[in-house]
């Protein structure tokens, strides 16, 4: 208190020094309560479901569903995992600390495969691989063989075929958080264990790995959730995740009950993974100083020769299977149906995405702002709990989240209206289910995990004493957030809010169940237009798809860029 | 401010589209539907030109019948479309449906294609039938029993065995044969596969192309989509590397399942409603489809696409389709039990 007094020339009242502590925050409160209400509403309905049901599914998923299809979902979610940290991980350190031909061209390049939606990618792959595709091609022409029957070829619909599939598409969220890392902090601390005498692959193993260990955790829990909450992909693939097993519980066996009892199965395991990221970032201590962002950094290590050339191949490799193969696929197709370009339709799609996926953007940041900024002021295990528990959205399938949306949504609807038609005799319908507002509601629940545990990366980097110090200085909680933290996290906001875009753009299973009439996203357009499983007819959409989830990566990755070169 | 009036414009501008979805106006049908729009336009456009009725879209993948059913009174649905038996059951028992009477539908659809409470109707017929390789399979006829024999042992491709085509197939052989008779069956079938379930009906005409199996399951309108595919001229060879042949289970006939529509319980537009399913009965509609999408038509007289009818006549088995949807979910059991889609074992 007397040191606080001595800092400031108008000593604080009593009162803004508890604040300072974090002790009383009733309103923010109230509100992150209110809003982590709304994000799980469609989670307890589920849970709801779930409960009314009799139980009379278990002993055949117990005895022939469950058993195989958790183990083939862990199968992948460690297939998956280990690839997109290794591949995420070298291609951040080769960028960050070495110099090599398109160098910066490809630091961006890198970020295009989350532009691909995986159930896209699975189409292209299994294209691309299969026996009429390219490869397959090449080889009987080299070889001379005739039929799949002259030789061996492993098989993409496999769980290890769907790995490398979402793999290929999903290591740039690693990528993307643990260059974050070493940009800040890697170089830094390289360079000083460089001149300690270290050789690079120590300094690699024992001063990076462990720097990045909870950037590179986030962006791997990022992955498990995409790939739990898969359907496109593994569906197409041929392979039965849990995931899988929903959908054929409630389709297939007529028991809603029974599959949200498996996502309430599902949603243990994530939070499992939740946990365990929570465990992984504990001791983040690592705070950046900013202050070491010297001009007198020692240049990029320059790779030259068989290094140089291992290094553009090791990063090319991941950019030509997540992005290069989908875009040729679809291209091809695409050339063939020019004149859907032409389409109206395709631009309302097109308008209808952007419009979708911009609200959704703004809304999401919106949110995780609100509740990140609740854990950080009122220092409470509850509050931080409630909005952990928030993000859960992320890893339950989209039919199954829209279909707990729909049914809260729509109970609200028709109570509200019938209210209004017994005490005003006027029917006021359906209001929020069955428009595009209620689209944007679920995505933003799908995808708030995205926003919250990016900008909560951009804030665990963040000094703690950088608003305590604005705060002890008299500065009201709001506005040492509103001018302290969010300049200092605008690059983190602005990753979250294009992250949260591109996956929005992608979004299907949702969107087409909540959609109103005459709504289409340039995702539902490819449904629609791939009629009976042809994705082929979708090309043109698809692509559009892909070059609209670009455009905001292409900016991101520029202004990032030149944080980069300052 | 500027901002919040910016998220207000927003919101309503995001809001906008379901005040149209409210509209109740006489001359529109509202249709929430399984069926790709492509596939349907046609029809629809020529429904417009004929009775200035309006029709609007909204198609989903899954969960129509949850929506419908929550959407409750207020529902804008007034026909569902629907491309399996077993859906169009399943809104019957969700109580989203309503009996519709109709002498002109009930004159177009023969009795066996429609609910006995008039509360669903099938609109086209698709046969499950046998591609097999015509250089490789010199038998010209098949039963869907033939299939778990050892000499094909290796040589069968099918898609996922929960897919709602080949459930319905199982559901059917479920009610003829008995459950034990058809477990046995489909183990047998499980070691003859070539591969891993995989891909779409078309994806197995491929993998006779390819080489990798010689007889595949698929539905019958597949094989005219891809003789005519003019974009992707490739898969006319697909096409023609295969021959398609109708096999029956034990005399009665190939396993037929149908496309179908139903009205919503609480149709705000009735009349429109009643007017575009008895079109859909009609002769333009059934003709349409034949010819564009190769389906069968229920209408008696009104002939199948000739590509189809080059295949050979089809006798359909004459179980009645609610059987098929009744076995549904042993059928579904017993996919997961055997192990179908996990490929051969032995």
């Amino acid at each position: 208190m007397q040191a606080s007094q001595a800092v400031n020339p108008a000593p604080p009242s009593p009162r803004r020094t508890a604040t300072v502590r974090g002790l009383r925050h009733p309103l923010i409160r109230a509100l992150a309560l209110v809003i982590a209400l709304l994000v799980l509403l469609p989670v307890t309905v589920l849970v709801g479901v779930g409960l009314t049901g009799s139980g009379e599914d278990w002993p055949h998923l117990v005895e022939n569903v469950l058993p195989r299809s958790t183990l083939t979902t862990l199968w992948l979610l460690a297939l998956v995992s280990a690839g997109t940290a290794s591949i995420g991980v070298t291609s951040a350190w080769l960028i960050v600390a070495y110099d090599f031909p398109l160098r910066r061209l490809l630091a961006w390049a890198l970020i295009l495969p989350v532009a691909v939606p995986p159930y896209l990618a699975a189409y292209a792959f299994g294209e691309f691989f299969h026996f009429t595709g390219p490869v397959q091609a090449a080889l009987r022409g080299l070889f001379g063989w005739q039929s799949a029957r002259d030789y061996w070829f492993p098989d993409i619909r496999s769980t290890e075929g769907a790995a490398v599939v979402l793999t290929a598409v999903l290591y740039p969220y690693v990528y993307m958080t643990t260059r974050v890392v070493f940009l800040m902090q890697g170089r830094n601390i390289a360079d000083v264990a460089r001149t300690l005498g270290a050789r690079p692959g120590t300094v690699f193993r024992r001063v990076l790995l462990p720097v990045a260990r909870p950037a590179i955790v986030a962006g791997v829990a990022l992955v498990l959730m995409e790939t739990l909450n898969d359907i496109g992909a593994v569906e197409y693939l041929g392979v039965r995740t849990l995931t899988f097993s929903v959908y054929s519980t409630w389709l297939n066996r007529g028991s809603l009950e029974g599959a949200a009892q498996i996502a309430a199965v599902m949603m243990v395991i994530v939070f499992a993974i939740l946990m365990a990221e929570q465990w992984a970032r504990r001791k983040q201590g690592f705070h950046a100083a900013r202050a070491t962002h010297l001009k007198a950094r020692p240049p990029r290590a320059r790779l030259t020769g068989w290094k140089g050339v291992s290094a553009l191949v090791a990063i090319l490799l991941p950019i030509l299977a997540g992005f290069g193969i989908p875009v040729q696929v679809l291209g091809r197709f695409a050339m063939r149906r020019l004149d859907q370009l032409s389409d109206p339709a395709l631009g309302d799609a097109f308008l209808n995405s952007v419009l979708v996926a911009g609200g959704t953007a703004l809304l999401t940041v919106a949110v995780a702002l609100l509740l990140l900024n609740a854990v950080r002021l009122v220092r409470r295990p509850s509050v931080l709990a409630l909005a952990r528990v928030s993000t859960i959205g992320y890893a339950l399938p989209g039919t199954i989240l829209g279909l707990g949306l729909l049914f809260a949504l729509a109970r609200f609807d028709n109570s509200v209206d019938a209210m209004m038609r017994s005490w005003f005799g006027w029917s006021t319908g359906l209001l929020i289910s069955g428009s595009a507002g209620a689209v944007v509601y679920a995505c933003t629940i799908r995808f708030l995990a995205l926003a919250e545990g990016t900008i909560r990366s951009g804030l665990e980097k963040l000094p703690r004493n950088v608003d305590d110090a604005a705060r002890s200085l008299g500065c009201t909680p709001a506005r040492s957030a509103r001018t302290i933290l969010l300049p200092l996290l605008t690059p983190a906001i602005l990753t979250a809010a294009v992250l949260v875009f591109v996956d929005t753009v992608k979004e299907l299973s949702a969107t087409i169940l909540l959609r109103p009439f005459g709504f289409s996203t340039l995702a539902t357009h490819v449904y629609e237009n791939a009629s009976r499983g042809v994705v082929e007819d979708g090309a043109v959409a698809a692509l559009l798809i892909i070059a609209t989830a670009m455009a905001p990566v292409m900016l991101l990755s520029r202004a990032l860029m030149r944080d980069e070169t300052a | 401010m500027r901002t919040i009036l910016a998220r207000l414009s927003l919101a309503a501008i995001l809001l906008s589209p379901l005040t149209s979805g409210q509209a109740g106006a006489a001359d529109v049908v509202n249709i929430y539907s399984y069926r790709q729009p492509d596939l349907i336009e046609p029809v629809l456009d020529a429904f417009t030109r004929e009775t200035g009725i309006q029709t609007r879209l909204l198609f989903l993948d899954k969960g129509l019948e949850e929506r419908i059913a929550a959407e409750g009174i207020n529902s804008p649905a007034d026909v569902l479309l629907s491309t399996d038996i077993s859906k169009l059951v399943k809104a019957k028992e969700a109580g989203i449906t309503q009996p519709v009477e109709s002498d002109v539908i009930a004159g177009n659809i023969p009795s066996e294609y429609r609910d006995p409470d008039k509360e669903w109707f099938g609109i086209t017929r698709r046969a499950r039938v046998v591609y097999a390789s015509k250089e490789r399979v010199d038998a010209d006829a098949l039963s869907y029993a033939d299939l778990a024999r050892p000499e094909w042992k290796g040589r069968i491709c099918i898609r996922s065995g929960q897919h709602d085509y080949n459930l319905a197939l199982f559901g059917a052989l479920i009610a003829h044969w008995g459950a034990e008779k058809t477990e046995a069956w489909m183990t047998g079938l499980r070691d003859n596969l070539a591969r891993k379930p995989e891909g779409n009906d078309r994806a197995q005409a491929k993998g006779i192309y390819s080489g990798e199996c010689d007889l595949a399951l698929g539905n019958t309108y597949y094989v005219g989509l891809m003789m005519t595919n003019e974009r992707e001229p490739e898969q006319k060879d697909w096409a023609n590397a295969m021959k398609v042949i109708f096999p029956d289970i034990d005399g009665d006939g190939t396993h037929v399942n149908v496309s179908g529509m139903a009205m919503a319980k609480h149709a705000p537009n009735r009349d429109a409603a009643l007017k575009l399913m008895e079109f859909l009965s009609g002769d333009e509609a059934q003709r349409v489809y034949a010819a564009q999408v190769f389906e069968y038509p229920v209408k008696p007289g009104v002939e199948a696409s000739d590509i189809v009818q080059s295949f050979g006549a089809l006798k359909a088995d004459t179980l009645p389709l609610t059987r098929i949807a009744e076995e549904r979910k042993a059928a579904s059991e017993m996919v997961d039990r055997v192990g179908l889609d996990d490929g051969p074992q032995n």
